[in-house]
């Protein structure tokens, strides 16, 4: 009964947590899908969201919801001098090469990072109130960050089906040499998608901002959930980020109320290399 | 002399780790020994890495986790249970092995980015299971009773054993290294590197090849990791498994060429130079990792062959000379 009611407690926070995880793992899942990357500098790049959700909030006192509007386009120019500066070169070459490209950024960010912020925690206090429902209070920073998450989604799904830019970079990620022959300018949409996905992952760490507190390496920890949910949902599968995203924090929520908080991580990666194993296209059937 | 120029492959990488061995003897500093026990951990590392990723193509992305697995369950045998420290080395490579040959048969059937996810999440995933397992000490780990040392002489003369099983334990890679490089066993390896389609067509088998070359690559880390945490004493699970230094491994092997004998060696002893000088420099020290990256951003996108495969490529003299 207990554990009930723990649960009732708990659960509604973990799928609003959910929503979020969701982005920040939509930004991977959209650059894999497109060219085939694997962005190990997704968690750095997290961080520097989480970072931008401070300095908007204390150096420009402006609201860290309006902020977003700030951190976004960032996160895209950041994202397209990235693939600029470090993927082009490396597209076609074997995964190694990019894999170690990107985490060159990687290092990159998180030791200008540290020069700048050093290795200690931040907390941006912000208070938005609170929701009661029955016996669970709801904290108004997570039910806006979810709304802002489902938001973004809904967004980059019209961006992507509705717009022509949008069809391109569909058109580039089904096939970029019959894309390109269409007319279509592959290296540019190349670019555009790279910065899409760093545009969800600042957007994803502005928002966790707000309720944990972070440091410049707390990135990487958003960066493995982004590959669990991403591998649970299927990688290159946007709206399987999202589904993964929920069920990511709805098992954060539910494993607690059973077991050691420190259990958590083990079930997560072992469902990990699990689904890698036996349905390596996710479990919400991502297109191949 | 013709024996000399078939086997110079292996006495250049040999000459190099001699040379190691010597040098704090010759600068008669204690703290060249821990500059050279770091650069001999390194090359044993990363020749091992090399196996796999530069022969058979598999990138390898949580490597230490052989190191941290492997160097648990020997300390673990070496402190509660009090046994020697040469059978807790084997036990933690054999461990090791076994490890690599249950988790090569499941996770090699991926392939590219999918086996490097996978070998992220067993690293992750060993970490956080070592973090709730009471026997090996859970998050805490497991310390040494002071007295172990004693069998050794004292901890003065057990560091300075461990200095040079360190560098045997090098050179047993080398040569292992070598010996995969020059056999049919290798050749097979080659072939998957290049087109595992193709290889299994001309004969290779390569699930069985792949599982073995995994296996043979885990078992010195995991004898490494044992040596290790009996040189510090201790081992926390924080420490056992750092992903990035599985990653720094791979830099080492880029750096110096990849599928080659000498490459890591050298891959191994420019990182942990460089790193020495960037950490200590006072102009680098704040952002020493921004230079190391940017470092490894331009042998990525300039050099991808590495520092021996670009001399190989350049030369025909050189092609025979550095294996």
């Amino acid at each position: 009964m207990q554990q009930i009611s723990l649960l009732l407690a708990s659960l509604p926070d973990g799928i609003l947590l959910g929503f979020v995880y969701g982005v920040a793992a939509m930004g991977l899942t959209l650059i894999w899908g497109v060219m085939n990357v694997i962005n190990l500098s997704h968690g750095p790049i997290i961080a520097l969201g989480m970072f931008g959700t401070y300095l908007i909030f204390f150096k420009l006192g402006l609201n860290p919801y309006l902020g977003l509007f700030l951190v976004a386009p960032l996160g895209l120019l950041l994202g397209i001098l990235i693939y600029v500066v470090a993927v082009h070169r490396v597209i076609n070459a074997p995964h190694l090469s990019s894999l170690l490209a990107t985490f060159s950024v990687n290092m990159i960010i998180i030791g200008l990072g540290t020069a700048a912020f050093t290795t200690s925690p931040y907390n941006v206090d912000f208070n938005m109130g609170s929701v009661s429902l029955g016996s669970t209070t709801l904290l108004g920073t997570r039910l806006i960050a979810a709304l802002a998450a489902v938001i973004a989604t809904g967004s980059l799904y019209l961006f992507l089906y509705r717009t022509r830019p949008g069809k391109y970079i569909r058109a580039v990620a089904n096939n970029r040499s019959a894309a390109e022959l269409m007319g279509i300018p592959s290296s540019r949409i190349l670019a555009l998608s790279f910065g899409l996905g760093t545009m969800l992952a600042a957007i994803s760490g502005a928002l966790i901002a707000t309720f944990f507190p972070f440091s410049i390496l707390s990135g990487g920890g958003y960066e493995l959930k982004s590959f669990v949910i991403g591998v649970l949902g299927g990688l290159g599968n946007p709206v399987g980020a999202l589904i993964g995203g929920l069920t990511l924090g709805v098992l954060e929520a539910v494993i607690p109320a059973f077991m050691e908080t420190s259990w958590v991580p083990v079930i997560e990666f072992g469902l990990f290399i699990l689904v890698l194993l036996v349905r390596p296209n996710g479990l919400f059937g991502a297109k191949q | 002399m013709k024996n000399f120029q078939k086997y110079i492959g292996i006495i250049i990488p040999l000459l190099v780790i001699a040379g190691l061995l010597l040098y704090p003897a010759i600068t008669g500093k204690a703290a060249a020994r821990e500059t050279a026990f770091t650069i001999l951990k390194a090359i044993a590392l990363a020749s091992s890495l090399n196996i796999l990723l530069g022969y058979t193509g598999y990138v390898s992305f949580g490597h230490i986790v052989f190191f941290g697995f492997g160097g648990y369950v020997g300390f673990y045998l070496l402190s509660t249970q009090g046994m020697s420290l040469w059978i807790s080395i084997l036990a933690g490579g054999l461990s090791s092995g076994i490890l690599a040959f249950l988790l090569g048969k499941a996770i090699l059937r991926l392939r590219g980015a999918y086996f490097a996810l996978a070998t992220i999440g067993v690293n992750e995933a060993m970490r956080a299971f070592i973090n709730n397992f009471d026997l090996f000490g859970g998050p805490t780990g497991i310390t040494l009773n002071f007295k172990a040392y004693l069998a050794y002489g004292g901890a003065a003369k057990a560091l300075e054993m461990s200095f040079y099983v360190v560098g045997a334990l090098a050179v047993l890679a080398i040569i292992l290294s070598y010996i995969i490089r020059t056999s049919k066993f290798g050749l097979g390896l080659l072939a998957i590197r290049e087109n595992e389609d193709a290889a299994e067509v001309m004969g290779v088998f390569a699930p069985d090849a792949k599982t073995w070359a995994y296996v043979l690559s885990a078992i010195i880390p995991g004898m490494i990791g044992v040596l290790f945490f009996f040189k510090n004493g201790n081992v926390e699970p924080h420490d056992a498994f750092p992903l990035h230094a599985s990653i720094e491994l791979l830099v080492m092997v880029m750096l110096g060429g990849q599928g080659t004998v000498l490459g890591p060696i050298l891959g191994a002893f420019a990182y942990q130079g460089m790193r020495g000088y960037l950490v200590t420099s006072d102009f680098f020290k704040d952002i020493q990792l921004s230079v190391s990256g940017a470092l490894l951003l331009i042998i990525v996108l300039f050099i991808p062959a590495g520092a021996i495969g670009w001399l190989r490529q350049r030369n025909a003299i050189l092609r025979r000379v550095l294996a």
